[in-house]
């Protein structure tokens, strides 16, 4: 594959197919040739999970494109019309023209139905994508040095996502977004001082007024995917700058990126891919309704239905509301603190806060200042799986949270007992998780060490003359050998004596003892499992050398 | 002049006497004290250890006097009643009596006391309401309970509003009429027959089975917790499942 170089051989031959022209004269006026030389080679490594970032990517696109086609006919204003659509029970209702616009797209423009089911079910998996691709990132460490940025920016994303998924979702005017945005002005209102400023800022005065629709439009369709499409680019320029991690492996290391060239081979996998998951997607919205807000009705303030719950990516904001006790303090002068809203504005940031900022954590605990290309696996690095599983279940348990009048009528359970469970939940099941997660990843360790020492269970059963029975155990390949030892097992910090050679107490930074305990959780004993090394093994194959 | 006015109307309400249907009152009356009856057996056996020998209410049930055959027939004719099981909420289930009995016993409980009355064929026909105007009558008095299109939600303490989908017409305005167990009800100073007509023909264009729903599967109708359901099901796993598969194309090339 020389395609980087041929062209030029071929216009000094003087009759050169007509693209290979068009080429050239870009290539005259652009330096394109450097720049596909440079980038054509770049390697993409193989395993499944490093497509997630491709499905975000490709249903980000699909988002946009389908997004566009809407943006033709959805009129963003809460001015007053009577419906007279196609769509029989809701003939004659008063409505804004946002909401008698999405009735319209759905029932009354050619395809609208279809491709704003597409758009909102590539909306949703958009998110499910790129949060199972940041889960990839976190429990493969792929976010340590040089990555940390990229991390940084693909976070960033996701928050976006969140708040372009909020304004989108608002958009229809229905009485189910309507209950959404008031949720939002609710939660503006609690906070202390600035609030009702806020609030009157945002919505142009009371609520709901004229102005939120119009207002989330522009920063629906503009401004939030606008700063997304300069993040996404950004966000695979430095991927392509740093080169993509991978899994340890003989001839894989951390000096090199083993896969395949970009081009070719990998745009044409990731061209088909593209189709293959917008197929997906479309299958999906041709057959399953998502948001059919033409039977929710237009909202209206005085309205309310039960059920009501944000999209998936918001669950957790809705269950930290809903697990809240609805605490409020009047302090003198007449103020209202509505912790209710208060705790969970707080909490909400914080979570997301907490995933965003782990990778510095972890950087300070380890002061490690080399650059790490091998993409770790989970249980050889317990603490962080266990910290990453801790995070996830409290967001599990926010996400239940959210949905409990949902559990409750289809379980036939009491919604207090849930919403009970689920505030203690939120407190014990995450430190229940980090434990157990770091009990299986240290189990895992030790079978992976038994294998390289003992081999894979064959399954065949042996019996020897003297009526014992063995299962014999198969030595692993030479590769298999070098894949399970080839990740480091760090030491940890050690702070010294107390004093020193004169007997002098040494003063030690409070917080680098706070440190040299987090190292210990991470790479102390009861962290990690010490992986066999050369001569255990050379002992062990020779001793039972006579076995098999 | 008003002796003549006396006479008169003296007169004319022998005719009447005289020549008005007696036969036909007092066969109808006959029938219904015969129901009563009847439903009074009935009731002895089925309801008395709860509701009380008479209807006056007890330790183990309200008192029915004076809530009417609406609510008997409601009760009963969804299987709600007799109550099987003390729990959270007397459920659905199906029926114990037959259409006769439910009727001989509505007929003595409404005997009791003066109450709503089982409602007239027309007063529930959905053809007669106007879909869209019971909408927004049922996203004002009913959603908070029961959901944008009446598939259910939950109440405290394992009380639940139940989903409304396929309740029969006339169940709908009994239910709305009598109120049963958490539900407030809505007599006529409240929500007028025509109003009650229109929400059920509401609920009969969006929530039963013949219902059509453009958009594809409904998912239950549950909204966003059942679609991120989806998503992250089948969703995410078919996607993921197309990762794999090309991850996997690639490893022959690898092994090459
Ligand atoms: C096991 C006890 C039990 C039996 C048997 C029983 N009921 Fe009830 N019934 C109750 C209870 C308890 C309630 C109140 C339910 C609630 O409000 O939660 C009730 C409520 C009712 C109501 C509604 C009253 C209102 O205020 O609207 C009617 C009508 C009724 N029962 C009729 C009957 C009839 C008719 C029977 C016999 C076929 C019957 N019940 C058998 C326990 C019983
Ligand atoms: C405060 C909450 C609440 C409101 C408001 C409310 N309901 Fe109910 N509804 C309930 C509960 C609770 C039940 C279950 C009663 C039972 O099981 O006996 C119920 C039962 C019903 C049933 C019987 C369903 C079945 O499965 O047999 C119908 C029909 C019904 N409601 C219709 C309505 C309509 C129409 C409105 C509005 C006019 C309405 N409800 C308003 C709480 C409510
Ligand atoms: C350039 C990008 C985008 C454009 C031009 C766009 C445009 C629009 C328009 C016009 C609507 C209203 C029409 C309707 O209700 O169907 C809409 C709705 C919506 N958008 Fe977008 N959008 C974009 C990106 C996104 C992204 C990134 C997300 C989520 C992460 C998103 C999520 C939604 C949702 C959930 C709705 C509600 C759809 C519904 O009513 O079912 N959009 N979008």
């Amino acid at each position: 594959m020389s395609t980087a170089t041929e062209p030029r051989k071929s216009t000094a031959r003087g009759k050169a197919p007509a693209g290979e022209k068009v080429a050239d004269w870009a290539d005259g006026r652009l330096g394109i040739y450097s720049l596909a030389k440079a980038n054509m080679r770049k390697i993409f490594p193989d395993h499944w999970s490093f497509l997630l970032g491709e499905i975000c990517l490709f249903s980000f696109i699909i988002v946009m494109l389908t997004g566009v086609y809407l943006t033709l006919f959805f009129v963003p204003s809460m001015g007053h019309v009577e419906y007279t659509g196609s769509f029989e029970p809701m003939q004659g209702v008063m409505m804004s023209e946002a909401y008698a616009s999405t009735l319209d797209i759905s029932f009354d423009v050619r395809g609208g139905l279809l491709v704003r089911q597409i758009h909102h079910w590539a909306a949703l998996l958009f998110v499910v994508g790129i949060f199972m691709h940041m889960m990839r990132v976190f429990f493969t460490g792929a976010f340590r040095k040089p990555r940390e940025i990229n991390w940084l920016f693909g976070f960033l994303l996701l928050v976006l996502a969140l708040f372009t998924g909020l304004t989108g979702y608002s958009l229809p005017d229905d009485l189910l977004s309507g209950v959404g945005i008031r949720f939002m002005e609710g939660a503006i209102l609690a906070v202390p001082v600035v609030g009702t400023y806020i609030q009157m800022f945002l919505f142009g005065g009371e609520f709901p007024g004229y102005d939120i629709i119009p207002r989330f439009f522009v920063v629906h369709v503009l401004l939030l995917p606008g700063i997304m499409l300069g993040l996404v680019v950004a966000h695979l320029i430095l991927i392509v700058y740093h080169k993509h991690t991978h899994y340890a492996g003989p001839g894989r290391t951390n000096d090199n990126v083993v896969g395949m060239p970009l081009l070719p081979v990998y745009m044409a996998k990731a061209g088909g891919f593209f189709f293959l998951v917008f197929g997906v997607i479309t299958l999906i919205a041709a057959t399953v309704t998502i948001n059919p807000v033409w039977v929710l009705g237009p909202y209206r303030p005085d309205q309310i239905s039960t059920n009501a719950q944000p999209d998936w990516y918001l669950g957790f904001s809705e269950g930290l509301v809903r697990m809240m006790p609805g605490w409020e303090w009047v302090i003198p002068g007449g103020y209202t603190l509505n912790f209710g809203l208060l705790v969970p504005l707080i909490v909400f940031p914080g979570l997301l806060t907490a995933i965003a900022l782990y990778p510095f954590f972890e950087s300070w605990v380890t002061k490690d200042p080399r650059e790490h290309h091998i993409a770790e696996r989970p249980r050889n690095n317990p603490t962080r799986t266990g910290f990453g599983m801790a995070w996830l279940t409290a967001f599990g348990v926010c996400m239940l949270a959210g949905g409990n009048d949902l559990w409750a009528i289809h379980f036939h359970l009491s919604i207090n007992a849930i919403t009970w469970f689920c505030r203690i939940g939120f407190f014990v099941l995450p430190v229940v998780a980090f434990f157990v997660t770091r009990r299986i990843c240290l189990g895992l360790q030790r079978r992976d060490a038994e294998k390289v020492l003992h081999g894979r269970e064959s399954g065949i059963i042996k019996r020897l003359p003297h009526g014992e029975f063995v299962e014999v155990h198969e030595p692993l390949s030479q590769e298999q050998l070098y894949t399970l030892t080839a990740h480091e097992q760090q030491k940890p910090l050690e702070l010294g004596p107390d004093t020193d050679k004169n007997g002098v107490r040494r003063p030690v930074n409070p917080l680098e003892r706070v440190r040299a305990r987090f190292s210990k959780a991470y790479f102390g004993e009861q962290a990690q499992i010490t992986k066999p090394t050369r001569e255990e093994y050379k002992e062990i194959t020779e001793g039972h050398g006579d076995h098999h | 002049m008003f002796v003549v006015l006396l006479i008169a109307l003296a007169a004319t309400g022998g005719l009447y006497a005289a020549f008005a249907p007696a036969e036909e009152a007092q066969a109808d009356n006959r029938a219904q004290s015969l129901a009563i009856d009847e439903g009074e057996a009935l009731y002895r056996v089925g309801c008395s250890s709860c509701h009380g020998r008479s209807g006056e209410g007890g330790s183990d049930g309200p008192s029915l006097v004076g809530v009417g055959p609406a609510a008997v027939h409601f009760q009963v004719g969804t299987g709600r009643m007799p109550l099987q099981n003390p729990g959270a909420q007397a459920p659905a289930k199906p029926r114990a009596y037959t259409q006769a009995e439910i009727d001989q016993l509505a007929a003595y409980i409404g005997s009791l006391g003066p109450g709503p009355a089982v409602p007239e064929a027309s007063a529930y026909d959905p053809a007669d309401g106007d879909a869209a105007r019971g909408g927004e009558l049922f996203r004002t008095n009913c959603a908070q309970c029961h959901n944008f299109t009446g598939q259910g939600g939950a109440l405290t303490h394992g009380k639940y509003a139940p989903g409304l989908d396929d309740v029969e017409p006339i169940f709908i305005y009994e239910a709305m009429l009598t109120g049963p167990q958490n539900m407030p009800s809505f007599p006529d100073t409240v929500l007028p027959e025509q109003e009650k007509r229109d929400i059920i023909a509401w609920l009969n264009a969006v929530n039963t089975s013949e219902s059509p729903s453009p958009g594809g599967f409904s998912l239950g109708g549950f909204g966003p917790v059942s679609e991120g359901l989806f998503a992250w099901t089948f969703g995410i796993g078919a996607l993921v499942a197309l990762t794999v598969w090309i991850g996997a194309r690639s490893a022959k090339a690898r092994k090459s």
